[in-house]
């Protein structure tokens, strides 16, 4: 493989092979209970608690956005009250899961790899070792378990917030029967949208606090060294996200299929 | 008792350490001088495992640490204290938090009992009543007590100070090195001092290993080191730069 040493594709395997060891020893220590509960309460307050303004926000605007564009063109086929069926399966399955795991791998990412970053140029990663302490243990397990758990109550969140905001602005906008959009909506949608979407959200939840620790914990050395690092923590994280969805969504549905 | 043999280490071509061999036996205390650049800091991190050579040994107790992975590398360090050039203390936590913190992870005491033992070392490093200053507070030689503080708070067998006077006015840095010499005669411990400061060297250190040209050049007492004659260990000793040399 020394044909492929300092070529992008030499760099990207050796990156693949690193994450993938980072994950590794992650998921372990997680089974052997190393991590802190008050460290990993932090995580889900900083993760979880501190993200809500902006996932509400988008799912908001994305729940509306989505009913009047639906209702513009149903409407001309006189299927007005199948908007909201529309709205809550793209919500469910795709809309919901994926901006929110953009909107906070944008926001906590960005702040993992930041933070992680600066305690290694600071050598404060070293102390920690130093100290007899993991830095799996006590900085990637709280984050990657506070993202799993913390993305998809956010997902829920917007994916709630986001029908809510549809419903309202089709029957106090665009002037819709409340009545059979909602019995619509109940008769379109099934429980496996809900399942699918929160089974990606667990699945965004780790690739955001893992890109993010990844690149904190192998930054390079000064400011300039963090600056990249919080960048490539956000841009790797939404472009992992985005084509994850797209295996993912056809694998469950596979899976789906033979279940059903 | 730490042992080095024939220890060798590279950054890409750059050849930092060659064949460096020596012996610290339990209880002594040792300056580790060179020119900066020269590999000091490079070698303190091999003797605690945060960096693994090319080729070579360290032995810690007759255990040789190189390749061992970080979990088993964790169970050796709780025998090294580290005291950092730039103290590394952790910006998010206050001083008392910063001392505690291996208390915390690794022992099982009470909140009564970890306060105890911070305000104990903190007094110890001549800073008592600093528990809940945070490390932008403070200032240098502040930082650097409050990280020799946090790297005896657990009573471990060996101390690695990495440059603890680089960067201080000199009334500091004497204050360092006495801080120094008192942990070392109460608690015992084997201390090893990477710097560049003579003065600092002569004080804290009963050996001095001298590192040139990526290897152990002297191997002596500080007296020794002092009297010698030879026109390297002089031209580091009186820190006389030759008109010739790059020294940039």
């Amino acid at each position: 493989m020394n044909f492929l040493a300092g070529t992008w594709l030499g760099e990207w395997l050796v990156g693949l092979g690193r994450i993938s060891a980072l994950a590794r020893d992650a998921i372990a220590s997680c089974l052997t209970f190393k991590a802190s509960r008050r460290d990993l309460l932090y995580q889900i307050y900083f993760i979880g608690v501190k993200s809500q303004s902006v996932v509400l926000v988008t799912g908001a605007f994305t729940g509306m956005v989505l009913t009047a564009q639906t209702y513009f063109q149903f409407h001309k086929i006189k299927m007005d009250t199948a908007t909201l069926a529309v709205v809550g399966v793209s919500m469910c399955d795709e809309l919901g899961p994926v901006l929110t795991a953009l909107m906070v791998s944008g926001r906590v990412g960005a702040a993992i790899a930041a933070e992680i970053g600066t305690m290694r140029v600071t050598e404060q990663i070293d102390a920690l070792r130093t100290l007899a302490t993991h830095p799996v243990d006590y900085l990637v397990v709280p984050r990657l378990l506070a993202g799993i758990i913390t993305v998809p109550l956010l997902t829920m969140e917007s994916i709630v917030i986001g029908i809510l905001s549809g419903y309202l602005v089709g029957t106090q906008l665009l002037g819709i029967d409340p009545t059979y959009l909602y019995y619509d909506m109940m008769q379109y949608m099934n429980d496996v949208d809900v399942v699918f979407g929160l089974v990606k959200s667990i699945v965004y939840g780790g690739i955001i606090a893992l890109i993010g620790c990844y690149k904190g914990l192998s930054c390079n050395v000064g400011a300039e060294g963090v600056g990249r690092a919080t960048t490539e923590a956000v841009v790797y994280a939404s472009i992992t996200i985005l084509i994850t969805n797209f295996f993912l969504t056809l694998f469950l549905q596979r899976i789906y299929i033979l279940m059903s | 008792m730490i042992e080095v043999r024939q220890l060798k280490k590279s950054f890409g071509v750059q050849p930092i350490l060659n064949d460096v061999s020596f012996r610290i036996e339990n209880g002594e205390s040792v300056a580790i001088i060179g020119r900066s650049g020269g590999g000091k800091s490079v070698l303190l991190k091999h003797i605690i495992g945060l960096l693994q050579p090319d080729a070579g040994e360290v032995l810690i107790d007759g255990e040789n640490i190189v390749g061992m992975n970080e979990r088993q590398l964790l169970r050796v360090r709780r025998k090294f204290g580290m005291v950092f050039q730039g103290a590394a203390l952790f910006d998010s936590m206050s001083v008392a938090e910063n001392v505690a913190f291996s208390l915390r992870r690794h022992e099982r005491l009470t909140e009564g009992e970890i306060a105890k033992r911070v305000a104990g070392a903190l007094a110890m490093v001549d800073l008592p009543g600093t528990e809940k200053k945070n490390p932008a507070e403070l200032s240098g030689g502040m930082r650097k007590r409050v990280g020799l503080a946090r790297a005896i708070i657990y009573e471990p067998q060996i101390v690695l100070y990495d440059e603890p006077t680089t960067g201080l006015d000199p009334i500091v840095s004497d204050s360092i090195d006495k801080l120094i010499i008192r942990v070392r005669d109460q608690l015992k411990v084997t201390c090893i001092v990477v710097t560049h400061d003579m003065r600092s060297a002569r004080r804290v250190g009963n050996h001095v290993l001298m590192l040139h040209e990526k290897k152990i050049y002297a191997n002596c007492s500080p007296e020794a080191l002092f009297a010698s004659q030879d026109a390297v260990i002089r031209q580091f000793v009186d820190g006389v730069a030759d008109a010739k040399e790059n020294i940039f």
